[in-house]
């Protein structure tokens, strides 16, 4: 579904993501897990094709998609929920979800079944729909943030720290219905510093540390790695 | 003799405001002060002029294409001018808006003279007077006009989809393309949207005051400026209002003080509430761009 090959990415001359390659196959779970500052969010941004100054292959759905225009990428089922949610805070709940299906070629009696789909997972926002997106608590514009990409029927969804400030309790909520939505049929690239929830929920997982690729394997491997043991999961032996 | 003031000033505020929403608008997609705005005012009175007087055609068909040539020339500014300096400086941004606002003056100048024009008079003025009171159902049309656009934007911006993917490009353009949307084309359609409006104060001011002339935008311009800031730029109601306001406070001081000041009065106005609420009278905290 996704390939990255030898992924380079600089913000001037700063090299933020250094030669890295990594693999998402259709309809798994892959987490790309790593410490502040490790690269994951420009990986993700560049795969979106939010950033542009790249080097290397991002290859989806069988086309090299670098260098193209962000909505481009997303209309082709590539759909990105940014780091820090971003969603519309002064348009209501309904409005943001709505958006999703503009550059969709849906007939907008069949979006509306979709919405009351995606209710059913997050019945918080059905209650909020009128709301302003901007009032609705940092769980329930997590809630939003991951409705509004379902929405947009994303063959491949990439999430960055959907986990982020949330409580913990919130947060498994949150991986639920991300393990949810890939049993449904959609694939997941998954960006967390939250380690031990990501790596439980992935199939297969990558480690990133400034910038570069250190480790990978099967989630529950990972897990049992020493090194990340110690240095993600914060154990000591 | 207060009511007469009021009602003139009505009538040249919704001229303002329709001049403000472009400020507006523009403001709340790009964060930009687009000093060239006067201009399609102006190009949309003397395109129409052109089409009616000059080349003699149906009226209503030369109103139509002067106000679709200016949403037009709205989208090629945005384009030429602002496009590739979108994350510049705002001194650049500003200094271009400026170069276009004189690109478009002396293009108009060249094509039209410097003379001052007559607008030809596509409605036979009639006076109504109710007591000491006149009104003109020129008054009649401009306000009629002016609330029609105003409520069709409304409309567009609150209950379409483009409305819906306009604030979101004010919002956050980045994560509006991750939607699937074309952000540039939603800009392009909200200078459009705006120098509709523009063109189309443009040539209800010709009618009122039956000349037009190429530098009329100048006054105009940075007067709806001032309605914006007084309304709280960004902001769309509060532009409606800034620019009613700004009409009653220059026919009013044009009544009772002396018309020689009115415009001083609305410059002193604008940094009087620069001063004590930069947001505009209107403007909360937080302003809500478009
Ligand atoms: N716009 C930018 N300009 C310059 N440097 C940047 C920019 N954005 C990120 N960086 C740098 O690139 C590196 C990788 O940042 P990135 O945001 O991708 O990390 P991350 O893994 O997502 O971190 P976090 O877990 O804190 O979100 C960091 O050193 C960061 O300082
Ligand atoms: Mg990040």
């Amino acid at each position: 579904m996704l390939k990255v090959e030898g992924l380079t990415v600089k913000y001037g001359n700063i090299t933020a993501v250094n030669n890295i390659s990594f693999e998402v196959p259709q309809g798994k779970i892959i987490a790309l897990v790593g410490n502040n500052g490790a690269g994951k969010t420009t990986t993700l941004k560049t795969i979106s094709c939010l950033l542009k100054s790249a080097n290397g292959k991002i290859i989806f759905d069988g086309n090299d998609i670098i260098g193209q225009q962000p909505h481009k990428v997303a209309r082709q089922g590539l759909v990105h929920i940014p780091e820090g949610r971003h969603i519309f805070p002064r348009l209501t709940v309904k409005e943001n979800l709505t958006i999703s299906s503009f550059s969709r070629t849906i007939k907008f009696k069949h979006f509306k079944k979709e919405m009351e789909e995606v209710f059913e997972i997050f019945p918080k926002l059905k209650e909020r729909q009128k709301q302003l997106a901007g009032t609705l608590s940092g769980g329930e514009q997590q809630m939003l943030a991951i409705a509004r990409g379902i929405l947009q029927k994303p063959k491949l969804l990439t999430l960055d720290e959907p986990s982020m400030g949330l409580a913990p309790i919130i947060v498994e909520d949150v991986f639920e219905s991300i393990t949810r939505i890939n049993k449904q049929g959609t694939t997941i690239l998954l960006v967390e510093q939250n380690a031990q929830m990501a790596l439980s929920a992935a199939d297969f997982g990558y480690v990133m540390e400034v910038g570069e690729i250190v480790l990978n394997g099967s989630g529950a491997s990972l897990l049992n790695d020493p090194n990340v043991k110690k240095i993600y999961l914060g154990e000591v032996d | 003799m207060l009511f007469q003031q009021i009602l003139n000033g009505l009538t040249i505020g919704a001229v303002y405001a329709l001049v403000a929403l472009g400020y507006t608008l523009a403001y709340g997609i790009l964060g930009l002060i687009n000093f060239s705005h006067g201009e399609i005012y102006m190009m949309g009175a003397f395109i129409a002029f052109t089409c009616i007087s000059i080349f003699n055609w149906n009226i209503w068909l030369s109103l139509i294409l002067a106000v679709v040539i200016c949403g037009l020339i709205g989208i090629v500014v945005e384009i030429v001018a602002f496009r590739s300096i979108r994350h510049g400086a705002r001194s650049s941004q500003l200094i271009s808006a400026i170069g276009v606002s004189i690109v478009l003056q002396n293009i108009a100048m060249l094509t039209w003279s410097s003379r001052t024009q007559p607008f030809p008079q596509i409605i036979t003025t009639k006076i109504i007077k109710i007591n000491d009171i006149v009104i003109s159902n020129l008054q009649i049309y401009i306000l009629a006009t002016a609330v029609i656009l105003m409520v069709t934007l409304y409309l567009l911006l609150y209950k379409s989809r483009i409305g819906i993917a306009i604030r979101a490009t004010s919002q956050d353009p980045d994560t509006t393309s991750l939607m699937g949307i074309n952000v540039n084309k939603i800009i392009s359609i909200t200078f459009a949207v705006g120098s509709v409006l523009g063109a189309a104060a443009g040539i209800l001011m010709g009618l009122y005051y039956n000349s037009i002339v190429f530098n009329m935008g100048y006054t105009v311009g940075l007067k709806a400026f001032v309605a914006a800031i007084l309304g709280g730029i960004g902001n769309i109601p509060g532009t409606m209002l800034g620019g009613i306001l700004l009409g009653f406070v220059e026919s009013i001081s044009a009544g009772f003080i002396s018309s020689q000041y009115k415009d001083a009065l609305a410059f002193l106005i604008m940094i009087i509430v620069l001063l004590v609420k930069p947001t505009g009278i209107f403007g909360t905290k937080e302003v809500e761009k478009v």
